[in-house]
């Protein structure tokens, strides 16, 4: 067994006993990083040289007894949107192509308090935008499973990352499902927290309405523990929530003895793949078996989420994006007549094909003649989607459903047809409208071998629920599998 | 299609979102953006009067605090990534005649 096998809380362990240390963790790290970017590009940025000093800071406090926690040691990759000091942050755009953050993002401040050790930057759709990270400046990210497929995105990068055994554990984040269908495409866990449970800042801003940073994770334990690690209340974010419980790590217990699982109906309908269909309705039947209740339902809106997500995410980016003029950082054109024309020059050379499109078509639904008709429509219609999961989740517990369609598209097959790759998002988009918690957990394979993650959503801060369901399915289906490969040698 | 997007809306969205579009650039841009909001049509089917607009799913308060200095001199720091610095300042072009 190769130390690369472990799950990040199981490394841990063994570094707290003594049997490895976090320096040999980010040595086997990049050995594997070696043997495998060329060929998959997980990462942007990754210096073997400093991570290892930080491995051997991390590696003496834990002798010291100065780091016990339960990530203590482990290597880390972080998505390229997250704000590092000191180390380049590009959010995979040519416009940030030389910026160096001053300041990290509070997130991957609480990740080096809890002892976890950078190991460098992953790729992503730019700007986070795209579900097939295709669209990075730094070239493509390619799917673990199959090298002529996406890993799914935009978070594709941190996905196969530890899919590869590239690092032990990631942090992506998720405007439509940017973690949860990544983590889907590549077989590993991907938790969208609830709104406002870990701290935006130092995240550099897709949609601040629906954006959250989350973990990508080998199995339920490690996402657990992460979430526990990264989220807290922080005074630097104002929706930054409280209240909120953030004691993630004791809803690991096998059990769902009475807890109400709801099925929409409306998401096994058309366009949904066969065999995607059958693994996740198998997945429920897991859960059934174990205790829990589990039921069909009509959740309803379900086709209007897709269209309301565009108008409001895209004219939030159209704002956002406002701030890269070439100004005080970033990229600035070589050539220009003034100051307009540098910064159209600038924007226009900086930004790719897909940031660009999003721009223009969050700048149209907010101008004045359609603000009404085409953003402020899309608000009304997010109110329904949040009343149509209040309905639901006065009924029940958890909501179970497929992450994404289909199994991982083949490369270049998703960018010729945006509106298609669009419709991609159906399954995870109106949970980041209604602030939702979800996770996706890998339950099964296509007949190309392909993952398939099945999605479960709480209600907001119900984050101990979804990870007590995860759980529970994760521990129940390892045990299935394990006496059908015993069957089959018998 | 129904939403055609002529070339004076598309040269108004260029100055809202500060983009210069080659002209093949542009004629797909007409083209994908009639084809989004087509597809935003969709919303049209649903009868929203009397439905608040939605910003922000949990109840979102105006957060106050103090103003007091916290991150020091920070200076030199953030002149590091100026694409142009002269001294202490950032350079810019001119910006009025």
């Amino acid at each position: 067994m190769s130390i690369l096998d472990y799950a990040a809380a199981e490394l841990s362990r063994k570094i707290k006993e003594g049997k490895h240390t976090a320096i040999e963790a980010m040595e086997a790290v990049f050995e594997r990083i070696g043997e495998k970017e060329e060929e998959y590009r997980c990462y942007i940025t990754a210096d073997r040289e400093s991570a290892l000093i930080r491995a051997a800071v991390v590696q003496r406090k834990i002798e010291a007894g100065e780091l016990c926690g339960p990530l203590a040691g482990v290597p880390v990759a972080v998505k390229d949107n997250l704000c590092t000091k000191g180390v380049p942050t590009s959010c995979a755009s040519r416009i940030l192509a030389n910026f160096v953050p001053p300041y990290s993002a509070t997130a991957v401040e609480n990740l080096e308090k809890a002892g976890a050790v950078m190991i460098g930057k992953t790729n992503m759709d730019e700007f986070a935008m795209g579900s097939t990270t295709e669209t990075s400046f730094y070239g493509v990210t390619k799917n673990p499973v199959d090298p002529g497929r996406v890993p799914g995105g935009s978070s594709g990068g941190s996905a196969a990352a530890v899919a590869l055994a590239e690092c032990f554990m990631a942090l992506g984040s998720d405007t439509g499902g940017s973690i949860r269908q990544p983590a889907s495409y590549c077989g590993v866990v991907g938790l969208k927290p609830t709104y406002g449970m870990v701290s935006r800042y130092g995240l550099v801003a897709y949609a601040s309405s629906l954006d959250q940073i989350g973990p990508i994770t080998k199995n339920v334990e490690d996402a657990a523990y992460l979430l526990e690690a990264v989220a807290s209340y922080d005074e630097k974010d104002s929706t930054s929530a409280p209240d909120a419980e953030r004691d993630f790590a004791e809803a690991l217990t096998e059990d769902v003895k009475g807890m109400r699982i709801g099925i929409p109906r409306d998401y096994f309908g058309e366009g949904l793949d066969a065999e995607v269909r059958k693994v996740v309705l198998a997945a429920a039947e897991t859960l059934r078996a174990a205790g829990a209740f589990v039921e069909e339902f009509d959740l309803g809106m379900v086709k209007y989420a897709v269209p309301a997500y565009y108008t409001i995410a895209t004219a939030e980016a159209s704002s956002n994006l406002e701030r890269f003029d070439g100004i005080k950082y970033g990229y600035r054109t070589g050539d220009f007549e003034g100051l307009h024309n540098m910064y159209k020059k600038t924007r226009s050379e900086g930004f790719g094909e897909e940031v660009k499109r999003r721009i223009m078509l969050g700048s149209f639904v907010l101008s004045s003649g359609y603000y009404d008709a085409f953003y402020l429509k899309a608000l009304r219609t997010k109110a329904l989607i949040k009343k149509a999961f209040d309905e639901a989740f006065a009924e029940f517990d958890l909501i179970l459903g497929p992450v994404a369609p289909s199994t991982a598209p083949k490369l270049g097959e998703s960018l010729s047809d945006p509106l298609k790759m669009y419709l991609g998002d159906i399954y995870t988009i109106a949970v980041n409208l209604a602030g939702l918690p979800g996770i996706s957990v890998p339950c099964g394979k296509d007949k190309n071998g392909l993952p398939i993650g099945m999605q479960l959503i709480g209600d907001c801060f119900a984050e101990k629920k979804l990870i007590r369901a995860a759980y529970t399915y994760e521990k129940r289906k390892a045990g299935a599998d394990a006496w059908a490969k015993i069957m089959r040698r018998s | 299609m129904a939403n055609v997007i002529d070339d004076a809306t598309m040269e108004y969205v260029g100055i809202l979102a500060k983009l210069e579009l080659s002209d093949e650039e542009r004629e797909a841009a007409k083209k994908d953006m009639g084809r989004m909001l087509d597809y935003i049509d969709l919303l049209n089917e649903l009868d929203t009067s009397g439905v608040e607009p939605m910003s922000h799913v949990l109840p979102a308060r105006n957060v106050f605090r103090e103003d007091v200095v916290t991150n020091g001199d920070g200076r030199e720091a953030a002149l590091l990534n100026a694409p142009e610095r002269k001294e202490d300042m950032f350079v810019v072009p001119k910006t009025f005649e």
